[in-house]
Formats: C-alpha cells, sequence, structure tokens
C-alpha cells in the first residue's frame, strides 16, 4: 500500500503534467506555424492580391472574403440564434417541446461541417439558386453557430437572478419589458462571449464554405458575389503543392486574427469565461 | 369599522400544482393601516401576500380558487390588467434587489416602463420618491452610482422608492427586514409609519416584535403539519392578538412555545 500523501503527490505530478503536454502541443503548433509562416508575412502579403498561379503576391481578397461571409453569417445567424434562446429561457414552461429544441440544437452542432457544406450546395447554391456566393456561405455558416449562439445564450439568461425579473414585474413591467430592459442588458456580455466564440468558429471553418462560397479570387462586394475564404485559399495552396511558403503565411494570418478576436473578447467582456 | 376595507379575500385555496397550500382563507385588509401576517416557517404567509398582487402567476402549477378583490373588483377575472395591478400593489422582497442600474434609473425604471420619457417630470419623480423613502438626503450626490453598491439596508429603502415612484396604493413586504441589520430595519419601520398615511401595508414578519411595533392588524398563519395546507388560525386587532388571543394556538405562537 502506498501512503496517502505520496498518492497525493503522484496525483498531483500526473495532472500537472497533463497540463504541460497541452500547452507544449499549443506552442509547438504555434511555433511551428510562426517559424514557417512569418517568412511570407508582410504588408504586401496582407494587403494585394495573389499574383500567378497564385504563388507569389498577397492574399487580400480572401481576407475581406472570410470577413464578409463571417460577418454576413453573424448578422443574419445571431438574431435568430439570441431570439430562440429568449423564447427557450424565458417564454417557454421545460417541457418535451423545449427538450427538442435543445436536442435538434445539439444535434446540430454535432453535425460533420463537411455534410452542413455538402447540405449547403445542395440547397443554397442549386436549389435556391444563391449560386457559389457570399449569401450562401453566411447561410451555410449560420447552421454551424446557431446552436453555439443558441446555447450560450440560454446559459447567459439563465445567471441572470431571478429577482431582477421579480422586481421588475412586481413594478407593473410587462414580460418584454423585463426582458428588453433588464435581462438582456445582464447577460450582454456573456452574450456577446457567445457570439464571438461562434465568429471564430466559422471564422477558421473550410468545408462548410469551400463548397458553397465559391473558390473565384476576387474582392466580394455584393452578397451574391462568390469569393474564395483564406481557409480555402489555405487548402488549395497545400493541396496542390503549389506555394507552402504562401499556405503557411495564411496559416499565420488566420490564426493571428482568430487569436486577436478571442484576445479581444476577453477584454472587452471579462469577467465571463471564454468557453470552448 | 375604523376604515374602509381595501382588499376582500374570500374562501381562498391556494395550490402549487397538486400540493394545496392555503385552505379557506377569508379576511379583509383595511386601507391605509399596516396588516402584519405571522406564523412559523412554511405557514403560507409570503404565498398569501402574493396573490394580492398575482405574483404567484410567475410560479408553473399555481393556482387559486376563490375570490380576492381590491376597491371591490375581483383581480382573478380573465380581463384582470395584471400588469396594471402590479403596478397598484407594489412588492418589497425579502432581499434587497436592486437592478444592475444607477440609483437615479433603479428609481426612474418604473416611470419609464409606464411611458414617462420627460427628464424633468423623471427627475422630480426620483427625488420625491427618494425622498418619502428616506433615501434622498445619503444619496442626492451620488445618484449615477451603481445602486448594488449601497449597503443593504440602503439597497432596501432603495426599492421601496422604486416601488413608491410608480404610485401604487399598496406596499406588500415579504420580511423586508430579514437581510438587514437593525438601524436599518429601524429606518423602515419609521418609513413604513409614514408611508401608512397614503398607503395600505401589508408586512410578512418572522419577527413578533415588529409586527408587535409596526401593525395595527395582525393575521396569524397556520399549517398543522408541512404536508397540510395552512389555515388563517386568528385575525384581530394587533393589541388583541399579542394580549388576549382568542386561540389557542395563537396564544402558544405569541409566546413563544413553537415556531
Amino acid at each position: 500500500m502506498l501512503d496517502k500523501n505520496l498518492k497525493n503527490k503522484i496525483a498531483m505530478i500526473f495532472l500537472w503534467g497533463n497540463g504541460l503536454v497541452t500547452i507544449v502541443i499549443l506552442a509547438l503548433i504555434i511555433g511551428y506555424v510562426l517559424v514557417k509562416g512569418l517568412p511570407a508575412m508582410s504588408l504586401e502579403f496582407i494587403f494585394t492580391s495573389p499574383k500567378g498561379v497564385t504563388q507569389s503576391g498577397g492574399i487580400f481578397p480572401t481576407i475581406i472574403a472570410s470577413i464578409y461571409v463571417t460577418g454576413l453569417s453573424i448578422l443574419i445567424g445571431a438574431p435568430v440564434a439570441v431570439g430562440a434562446a429568449i423564447y427557450l429561457s424565458e417564454y417557454t414552461k421545460e417541457g418535451r417541446i423545449t427538450q427538442i429544441i435543445r436536442f435538434g440544437a445539439d444535434a446540430l452542432a454535432g453535425v460533420p461541417s463537411i455534410v452542413l457544406g455538402l447540405f449547403g450546395l445542395s440547397l443554397f447554391v442549386y436549389i435556391l439558386g444563391l449560386g457559389w456566393s457570399m449569401l450562401s456561405g453566411a447561410l451555410t455558416l449560420i447552421l454551424m453557430i446557431l446552436p453555439i449562439i443558441m446555447r450560450t445564450t440560454e446559459d447567459a439568461l439563465q445567471a441572470v437572478p431571478n429577482a431582477w425579473r421579480q422586481g421588475s414585474v412586481g413594478l407593473g413591467a410587462t414580460k418584454w419589458q423585463t426582458i428588453r430592459k433588464v435581462v438582456l442588458p445582464a447577460a450582454t456580455p456573456r452574450i456577446m462571449t457567445g457570439i464571438v466564440l461562434g465568429v471564430g468558429r466559422v471564422f477558421g471553418e473550410t468545408a462548410a464554405v469551400m463548397f458553397t462560397a465559391g473558390l473565384a479570387i476576387n474582392i466580394p462586394f455584393l452578397p451574391n458575389e462568390p469569393g474564395r475564404t483564406m481557409t480555402s485559399h489555405l487548402y488549395l495552396l497545400a493541396t496542390e503543392g503549389t506555394s507552402m511558403r504562401t499556405a503557411y503565411g495564411t496559416a499565420l494570418l488566420l490564426m493571428g486574427i482568430i487569436l486577436i478576436f478571442n484576445l479581444g473578447a476577453r477584454r472587452l467582456f471579462g469577467g465571463s469565461k471564454v468557453r470552448r | 369599522m375604523a376604515s374602509e376595507n381595501k382588499f376582500e379575500i374570500k374562501d381562498l385555496d391556494f395550490y402549487y400544482s397538486d400540493f394545496e397550500a392555503l385552505e379557506a382563507i377569508t379576511v379583509n385588509i383595511r386601507k391605509n393601516t399596516i396588516t402584519a401576517f405571522i406564523g412559523p416557517s412554511g405557514c403560507g404567509k409570503s404565498t398569501f401576500l402574493r396573490t394580492l398582487n398575482r405574483m404567484n402567476d410567475l410560479i408553473e402549477g399555481a393556482k387559486v380558487e376563490g375570490s380576492v378583490t381590491l376597491d371591490g373588483t375581483d383581480i382573478y377575472t380573465a380581463d384582470t390588467d395584471v400588469v396594471d395591478l402590479r403596478r397598484r400593489v407594489g412588492m418589497i422582497f425579502q432581499q434587497p434587489n436592486p437592478f444592475p442600474l444607477s440609483i437615479y434609473e433603479n428609481v426612474a425604471y418604473g416611470p419609464r416602463i409606464h411611458g414617462i420619457k420627460n427628464k424633468a417630470k423623471l427627475d422630480e419623480i426620483v427625488e420625491r420618491s427618494l425622498t418619502n423613502a428616506a433615501l434622498w438626503k445619503e444619496v442626492k450626490d451620488k445618484l449615477n452610482q451603481p445602486g448594488t453598491d449601497l449597503s443593504g439596508g440602503q439597497q432596501q429603502r432603495l426599492c421601496i422608492s422604486r416601488v413608491l415612484a410608480v404610485n401604487p396604493e399598496v406596499l406588500l413586504m415579504d420580511e423586508p427586514c430579514s437581510a438587514i441589520d437593525p438601524t436599518s430595519t429601524q429606518k423602515i419601520e419609521d418609513l413604513m409609519d409614514q408611508l401608512k398615511e397614503n398607503f395600505t401595508i401589508v408586512i410578512v414578519t418572522h419577527n413578533m416584535q415588529q409586527a408587535a411595533r409596526v401593525s395595527e392588524y395582525t393575521a396569524f398563519f397556520l399549517a398543522e403539519d408541512t404536508n397540510k395546507p395552512a389555515h388563517l388560525i386568528e385575525y384581530d386587532l394587533t393589541d388583541v392578538i399579542f394580549t388576549n388571543p382568542s386561540d389557542k394556538r395563537t396564544e402558544n405562537y405569541i409566546t413563544g412555545r413553537f415556531g
């Protein structure tokens, strides 16, 4: 029999080791991409279009396409997701219907993104005739962020003390006034955290947009125009092996943007932890 | 009869789903007086208080039978404007629950939701309400600070101002002093004494001295067992309840034999 204090020490070292492994892996990935990607990095890389068969020049149009498609999906998807969460947590009684909706959301969150991409391709691109476009890409991405934002919003609403709701209703406020003036403001930081998580998730998404947003390298202006996102660009560069240097440069920039987003969200809406 | 009735409650039964919490409550609440509800924990006094502004509606499975009238009008009809009822019958909760807003915005919240937008008018309501809740002097220089930064006793008075700001007729106080210190309790009791001039006040309290100090009428509630419905055992002038109760159970409770 081992002494319990010794066991305690072993357990601690083991768990500490696990924590260390996580950090080391993260550091390795970031370090590797940094070393390989930095040589490609320059203002020209960020702000000009690709030249030739994408070996040289920059990746500016893909950055714009990524931001465009992400922004559009959040713009349309976040209100829907937040609305659904408000309905679920403020208006309905716990029961069969809420269970079904929650189960549906969780199931949706579990669908592989390539399947969503295929679905988006057939529904938005072909059947609805939206073609390869920013809009098709954004609609497909909404399928991904809907459950993320919905569940984080629900958590956020449930964290608002009931005493505030009662105080408001007790003053003769309607349910909607209570939600709009007390519950939502109090829940906003956490809701925003959920939205930022959603942004991070879709900004780095590849399969869902490659099938739906198109691969054309151009700077999209209207939602019906196609565009190649950074992730699609990265995928094509890497698989076709045209320029690994540009591929790593794109990867570095992609990681950097997502990192800035998450850190910015933490700073802006500090207090509530950014969870994955 | 000293004054007319504000509330008349007749044969009221209250259920939480299948559990009957209150049975056959018949009592009148007199206008411009302070009525205290006393009784041991779990005897349904808070539940009963919440039937008077239909706050129990928020609880799933809550059901009321019998009748409750406010100024002679039944408040449990299909076309009762519950939102207006709750404006007329304000509520102070056990835990002070100021909103996460400034002191000013806490008080202005009610008038704003009822459609008052004029800044001068709001300023006036805020000052008057805070003055009436004996808080104005303490906070007039920091109206823009968060209401949640105040002490517990000040928070409770802020909640009272918040209710006063919507011009209620009745104040329901659910153990308003149980979470605050004795000095603040004293202030709130003094305040209640002034407020009864213009308001009808119903207070639920665990503190029998408090009931004896502040109220003119007292209702004693008791459930024989935790799984049995509570009844109104005795209702009378507070003096009578505390000096010459007619029911043995009331006497046992106020003399501290149980509860």
